[in-house]
């Protein structure tokens, strides 16, 4: 049982960032009916918001030690942040919060790129076939992927959560099973409720807002809203730079779990995909439901009794396509999918 | 009119003529080329294949920051590094038999099908005569491979599978670094004095030749010592995310988790294990306890605070003692301004020993500098006296069990030396059964 709760909680995570990003790219699809394959690099132009934010504020007066020699016999170099130098212990917390604080700055950036990404090039390929869109998002994503290489370099960069929220608790413990049964890392737990916030405030907004209410009226049928004499364009653009905001935000949020790199877009964007694909192209709650459900099942595939009941066989790497297949063979449109979307 | 007759004499004179003229360019052409790539008197090049992107980028750029330093040691600039320290004095920082030492560079991309592109490349199109580099065992047997049929000399970087030198081995390919069995039997006899004779171990090994065995290695060492092996499971190279693999470990019963994973892989998998709490639970009424088979300090920087008091192996440190380590660190340190990691190192010494068995051998010939190079015992480069056996082209010497350290002082200083092996606790049979197999075949000088 606690081994069973284990692979929920961590499916649930897994799940947590498969959709988020397949919420955006959803949106995308959705509004503009762009296929978008640079919303990979979103997610890691989000997570290197992060590491540019860290940096600044870390950044480091250098002095050289009078007394001190390194190992190689120079002086030695003793790095302050200034912040620090600046606001002593309340300088050194902000360095330490600084993911939570790379979400303000997150924000702004994300919604220009996507608004830039949109207005600059996408909009240029609407009415164009969507093996066009695909070709020339790819290209972009290769191009952004690049760029983040070379001022970033090929490494990763470790993120550490704030010290408040490093380590682990014991989750069993809390529902009433026995002491260290299922321990779980706390910031994985941040990132599960942060992705619940964030999916239920884009819900929230769709819903309850005129903004949103004019979106999905303007997703049903464009041309009877533009009729109306709304710019549904202006509209559709904002919600590219929602969609960017949102994927960026997801990557913020990641650099903890996983250190930034400059290939960690394309590692999720495929699975991202045919996150989408399972869900129903263009519904936003088959996004999100496929996304926990894959995440749930990619968890458990790679537990060792499943692998001992296959005979040794090893499916962690596949279940999520086997699953993708045998979903699409019994209901086409993916599991909550809408007549008309991608059909001709 | 003129009648033209072709009689014997001439038809024979003729004959003669277009022989020698069919004949002379391979004669000279033979002379100038008796092996692939023989330089010319100007310059000579050499390759460094290394891995610039994918999980092991930061050896390979430390990797090549060593290379580079070596070329400049060898051309007489710089301080000289190891060349005052090395025990064999053949060079004089006169370039490589009075020829000044040039270089190209190839990304491997931690994949072999771009490693063995990028050498062939490096072969064929920039001449050069010795090929070096890599931070994967995969990669390395594949340009090993290559190397041999170009019929140019292979000098391993970081590989630390026992295919290498065992039944993947080649004749024009050498190993400096030490192996997955050499790291097991260095760290046996530490794990059993601080950890018992009473363990269970759980493995998760990465899925290619090097974490195969590793993993073959540290069980038959630990399982020597009384422990159990209550489950082996292979991870993709290409994961990130360890949290599937780490969650069964919580409660299989395992009281130790052997991480046979290197670079970013090793990075993610001991912050996943830590992040799960693995390092705070008791299991069988004994602490759980991490292992990390083969260390780096580029890892442990990665990694951070989660390497503390984690025991591992290295092929060498920055805080070794001997001249040839200070001369080394503090040239390096000097050029780049941060100590060097075990990967910089060993390809800094193959360097200079690729530089070396050519000055010995007075000849660039691949069969020369394999003559030169088997059964070489050399010192002053680190790790104390060496030995290149001639019957696998692996290098034996002494091995460090190091250890994350509690309380470092710079973000350089995180491994701490438990225990220096001597090489011949680690030295094994030529043909032990984990290197069986293969057969080092004839030196092929190409051309």
């Amino acid at each position: 049982m606690d081994a069973i709760l284990l692979q929920i909680l961590n499916g649930l995570d897994k799940g947590s960032a498969y959709a988020l990003i397949a919420l955006g790219l959803t949106l995308i699809f959705g509004t503009l009916g762009v296929v978008n394959f640079a919303h990979g690099a979103l997610f890691m132009i989000g997570a290197f918001c992060t590491v540019t934010f860290n940096n600044l504020l870390s950044f480091k007066r250098v002095t050289l030690s009078d007394t001190e020699l390194s190992p190689w016999g120079t002086p030695l170099e003793i790095q302050v942040p200034y912040v620090e130098l600046w606001f002593g212990e309340f300088g050194a917390t902000m360095i330490d919060y600084s993911v939570f604080w790379s979400i303000l700055f997150a924000i702004p950036v994300m919604l220009l790129v996507g608004i830039v990404m949109e207005r600059g090039l996408i909009k240029h390929f609407y009415k164009r076939p969507h093996a066009d869109q695909i070709l020339v998002t790819f290209g972009l994503a290769i191009v952004l992927q690049e760029v983040i290489k070379s001022v970033y370099g090929a490494n990763p960069i470790p993120q550490p959560a704030p010290e408040a929220f490093v380590g682990s608790i014991d989750v069993g413990a809390l529902v009433g099973m026995a002491e260290n049964a299922v321990i779980y890392p706390i910031w994985r737990l941040v990132y599960f409720l942060f992705a619940g916030v964030v999916i239920g405030g884009i819900f929230a907004f769709l819903r309850y807002t005129t903004f949103g209410m004019v979106v999905r009226a303007g997703m049903a049928d464009r041309e009877t809203v533009g009729l109306l004499g709304i710019n549904i364009d202006k509209r559709f653009t904002a919600m590219f730079g929602l969609a960017s905001v949102v994927t960026g935000l997801a990557g913020v949020m990641y650099t903890p779990i996983l250190s930034p790199n400059y290939h960690m877009g394309m590692d999720f964007l495929v699975l991202c995909f045919v996150v989408v694909v399972v869900g129903g192209m263009g519904s936003l709650t088959g996004a999100v439901a496929a996304g926990f459900l894959l995440g749930i099942l990619q968890s458990f595939a790679s537990m060792p009794e499943v692998k001992d009941f296959l005979f040794g066989f090893s499916i962690d790497q596949v279940i999520i396509y086997l699953v993708a297949v045998i979903i699409l063979l019994t209901r086409p449109r993916g599991l909550m999918g809408r007549k008309g979307v991608m059909e001709t | 009119m003129s009648n033209y007759y072709l009689n014997r004499r001439k038809f024979l004179q003729g004959s003669a003529v277009l022989g020698a003229g069919l004949v002379a360019p391979t004669i000279f052409s033979r002379a100038a080329s008796a092996y692939t790539n023989e330089p010319g008197k100007g310059s000579v090049v050499l390759g460094f294949n290394v891995p610039q992107s994918g999980p092991y980028a930061d050896e390979g750029a430390d990797e090549l920051r060593a290379y580079k330093l070596a070329v400049k040691h060898l051309n007489g600039e710089g301080d000289g590094g190891m060349l005052n320290t090395f025990s064999s004095q053949m060079l004089k920082g006169t370039g490589i038999l009075g020829r000044k030492v040039e270089y190209v560079t190839g990304d491997t991309q931690t994949k072999s099908d771009a490693a063995r592109a990028s050498a062939r490349a490096m072969i064929e199109k920039d001449g050069a005569i010795m090929i070096t580099g890599g931070s994967s065992s995969g990669v390395a047997v594949a340009v090993q491979s290559l190397c041999q049929d170009a019929g140019v000399i292979f000098m391993a970087g970081l590989t630390h599978s026992n295919d290498t030198t065992g039944k993947d081995k080649k004749a024009n390919g050498f190993r400096h670094f030490f192996n997955a069995y050499m790291s097991a039997a260095a760290l046996a006899p530490v794990l059993s004095q601080h950890y018992g004779n009473d363990r269970k171990a759980y493995h998760l090994t990465a899925d290619y030749t090097w974490g195969w065995t590793q993993e073959q290695s540290m069980i038959a060492a630990t399982e020597e010592l009384g422990w159990e092996t209550v489950n082996a499971v292979r991870t993709p190279l290409s994961a990130t995310d360890f949290s599937s693999y780490i969650a069964p470990v919580t409660n299989s019963g395992a009281d130790v988790l052997v991480l046979n994973h290197y670079g970013s892989n090793m990075v993610n998998s001991l912050t996943n294990a830590v992040q799960f709490g693995l390092r705070d639970k008791m299991v069988n009424g004994k602490q759980f306890e991490i292992v990390v088979p083969l260390y780096s300090r580029l890892m442990a920087r990665g990694a951070g605070d989660n390497v503390k008091g984690i025991f591992g192996s290295t092929n060498w440190h920055w805080s070794l003692q001997d001249e040839g380590s200070k001369a080394f660190v503090a040239s390096y340190g000097k050029e780049y301004g941060q100590p060097p990691s075990q990967a910089a190192h060993t390809c800094y010494v193959q360097t200079l020993l690729y530089a070396d068995a050519a000055e010995r051998a007075g000849s660039f010939n691949p069969c020369a500098i394999v003559e030169a190079l088997e059964g070489f015992e050399f010192d002053g480069l680190g790790n104390g006296k060496t030995l290149y056996r001639a019957d696998d082209h692996q290098c034996f010497k002494d091995v460090l069990v190091v250890r994350g350290k509690e309380n470092p002082t710079s973000e350089f200083d995180l491994l701490e030396v438990v225990n220096v092996t001597s090489a011949d606790k680690v030295t094994y049979d030529p043909n032990h059964p984990m290197f069986a197999g293969g057969s080092l075949g004839k030196c092929n000088p190409g051309v």
